[in-house]
């Protein structure tokens, strides 16, 4: 022991950067951090030197000129004569408006398989083992292409539901389901409609605060109270009721066929139907692997402790096991999520504006600014990707094991 | 898509100095063959035969390029290009010129610093319906789905169209051609609209064509055009002079039946001879060797010809010459003299 010495101090020499462990690490890092700002550095003086000798500048001046195109699904008020900011902004909106609805029903997809391929019936667990490696290993934009396809091709056109005796009619003469897209009644907000919409909101209100004090009883007082049917009942009750109440303020919209398409009513759009259902299958695949790797984690010997005590099956798989397993799934699912948000961008592979189509297509072809437009593009993906990410950390420290 | 998009606009970076250093026409000397972009597959304007040899209308006038510069008109690299890859090729240098079916506009040749060398193909944007919907015009159209190739000036034109006759669409967007096919004739659009060559073109290559009926509003002004870069004036003369070697060729009655007799020794009409380099010194004044004009007429023949074997009437195509009929017929095709 007495014979270690203690390093010599004090005389730096420049050869210690690279033969000392103490410094090696930071001088190797801090030769890699300039030789990145520096390649940066170059590729970016490079495109603005060569722009500049091609006599092309960047601007963004063009997002405040007329558009020109129209697209097909806007959220938000949008015409030909709207600018191309606009314009972005309405595919902006619909790349949101995808992805939200593909993340919601690949969660759903992916939680179902993912159980049910554990499920103890062979032929259930061996169907979703297909599922999962069917969906997982063929490429998504192949899948949106697929369902598209079969879309337009098995569903009839809508000059099939015209004549006397017409090849295809329509649900209670309410929905029509078309090659084009499905055609749902809309509901008319007539006066005092506004009652009823707060009395459904309020309803809500009241379901949530009632789970609320069901859990506060049960681990209170140890007394189970019926959550399911009680809620239901609060969902439609007081809203229907209300309803009658103001002499029925809220009407339906119902589409009717007339000239080339129907009109009135809603329409979700055959692009948003296959794209939306070809993400979420595609990611569920994927989110049931998480699942299931997820469930599998939590040890055995937990769902025996939960079964000793008396717990139905049920029980144990939402008391028990997901919450312990959620742990493992979330960090996973953020990813899919983010999966989800980019894969949209397959989008115009079936005509769907989503950004991609609208500010990376469109306006890029017509105003040939390809750098500002990918720019932007690449910006708005970071953006919304980096915010999932967080909002998912949010919820993953919330679930977390917490360490006291 | 996008990365295609940001890999072009990378191209554009990297590749931009080689191009504004260097004149094309050494580089493709040095290369020893042209880079031409055409269309992804458009029958009778540009698309691979069953040996996957490029034939059709603009393959031709790369054929012709190729053969004036190069003395061989298979020397040349068909680069196929999307509505909105196309450009990004260009202006990267990816291509030496661009053969296809591109609409010659203000923007595009002011503001993308492109250079339109002539127009190969007047055309105008058109619809196509199935028969037995029983559309005669466009102005019924009101209301109507209606499938777009997009990347194109037919979606600005669509939506002029229809707001100035105050009508209501839905449009779908489509990438390809042959996508755009496949949704029209499932249906899931009633009317598909492109230039009316385009059309044609696309009804041609169906299972029944009789099916389907052009309807006859033009809603637009379309030349196309071949295209090069700005900033290499040079090259622009070359192209568009090849462009108009084969139209003077159709004028004069030079055809790749006869050339080799006509340029063999002068004939009694000096334009020819000047076209044919056996008086004059035209082609050094391009750059070019004196017969760069009878190689590029002798590579598929003058600008009818060219017509005729690809989309004319006796075509699955089918087009009339139309518009494209040599000046001295009625049509605007015309070329500036060449003396």
């Amino acid at each position: 022991m007495s014979t270690i010495t203690d390093p010599p101090e004090g005389s730096f020499r420049l050869s210690m950067l690279i033969n000392d462990t103490r410094y090696r690490s930071m001088t190797f890092q801090a030769i890699a951090a300039i030789v990145l700002a520096l390649s940066f550095w170059y590729l970016g003086n490079n495109l603005i030197q060569n722009l500049r000798q091609a006599g092309l500048n960047i601007s963004y001046s063009f997002l405040g000129s007329p558009a020109g195109y129209d697209i097909n699904q806007s959220l938000i008020e949008y015409d030909s004569q709207s600018s191309h900011s606009r314009a972005a902004i309405v595919g902006i909106l619909n790349t949101l408006l995808v992805a939200f609805m593909a993340c919601i029903t690949a969660t759903v997809f992916g939680v179902l398989a993912g159980v049910l391929r554990l499920s103890k019936n062979w032929l259930v667990s061996k169907l979703m083992a297909v599922y999962v490696e069917i969906f997982r290993n063929i490429p998504v934009l192949i899948w949106i292409i697929i369902i598209f396809t079969i879309m337009t091709a098995v569903m009839p056109a809508p000059r099939a539901f015209r004549g006397d005796d017409p090849a295809a009619s329509m649900l209670f003469n309410a929905f029509a389901v078309t090659n084009r897209g499905i055609y749902i009644p809309a509901p008319v907000w007539g006066p005092g409609s506004i009652v009823v919409v707060l009395t459904f909101i309020a309803s809500i209100v009241g379901i949530f605060f009632f789970r609320r004090y069901a859990t506060k009883m049960l681990f209170d007082t140890g007394r189970l109270l019926p959550t399911f049917w009680p809620s239901v009942g609060l969902f439609f009750i007081p809203t229907i009721l209300m309803h009658f109440i103001m002499g029925q303020p809220v009407s339906l919209d119902y589409p009717v066929l007339g000239g080339f398409n129907f009109s009135g009513g809603l329409q979700l759009g055959a692009p948003l139907i296959a794209l939306w259902f070809a993400l979420s299958i595609y990611t569920g695949a994927f989110i049931a692997e998480n699942v299931r790797a997820g469930i599998q984690a939590v040890s055995k010997g937990q769902s025996e402790a939960a079964g000793a005590l008396g717990l139905r099956p049920g029980r144990i798989m939402s008391l028990v096991v997901l919450p312990q397993a959620l742990r493992v799934i979330i960090p996973p699912l953020i990813s899919q999520y983010l999966n989800i948000t980019k894969n949209s961008s397959l989008a115009i592979a079936v005509g769907y504006a989503d950004v991609t189509a609208t500010l990376g297509g469109i306006t890029l072809n017509q105003t040939g600014r390809a750098i500002e437009c990918v720019l932007l593009l690449m910006l708005f993906y970071l953006t919304i990707s980096l915010t999932i990410s967080a909002v998912m950390n949010v919820y993953n420290n919330s679930v977390k094991l917490k360490e006291r | 898509m996008k990365t295609s998009v940001f890999f072009g606009a990378l191209t554009v970076a990297g590749m931009a100095a080689g191009m504004a250093s260097a004149a094309t026409l050494d580089d493709v000397k040095a290369r020893g063959t042209l880079n031409c972009g055409v269309s992804t597959g458009l029958v009778g304007f540009a698309s691979p035969d069953a040996n996957g040899v490029w034939t059709g209308f603009d393959v031709g006038l790369c054929r012709a390029v190729a053969a004036a510069v190069l003395g061989d008109s298979d020397a040349v690299e068909f680069i196929p290009t999307t509505g909105k890859t196309r450009f990004t090729a260009l202006a990267s240098g990816e291509i030496d010129m661009l053969a296809r079916n591109t609409t010659w506009t203000f923007s595009r040749d002011v503001d993308l610093k492109f250079e339109f060398v002539g127009t190969n193909y007047y055309d105008g944007q058109g619809f196509m319906a199935p028969r037995e919907l029983g559309v005669s015009s466009a102005l019924e159209l009101d209301g109507a789905t209606v499938c777009i190739q997009t990347g194109t000036t037919t979606e600005l034109n669509l939506a002029d169209f229809f707001r100035s006759n105050n009508m209501s669409y839905e449009p779908v967007p489509i990438e390809t051609n042959a996508e755009a096919q496949q949704q029209y004739l499932a249906g899931a659009c009633d009317v598909f609209t492109t230039d009316a060559s385009g059309l044609a073109a696309t009804r041609a290559s169906f299972e029944v064509p009789g099916d389907h009926v052009l309807l006859p509003e033009i809603v637009s002004k379309e030349p196309l055009g071949p295209l090069v870069r700005h900033g290499d004036s040079d090259w622009g003369d070359i192209v568009r002079w090849t462009l108009n070697a084969l139209i003077t060729a159709e004028e004069l009655d030079v055809t790749s039946a006869n050339i080799e007799e006509l340029a063999a020794s002068p004939t009694d009409n000096p334009e020819i001879n000047r076209l044919l380099g056996t008086e004059g010194e035209l082609g050094a004044m391009l750059g070019l060797d004196a017969d760069w004009a009878m190689k590029a007429i002798a590579a598929g023949g003058n600008y009818g010809e060219l017509f005729e074997k690809n989309i004319g009437e006796n075509t699955p195509i089918g087009l009339a010459r139309g518009l494209n009929a040599q000046w001295t017929e009625g049509g605007l095709i015309y070329s500036p003299p060449f003396r």
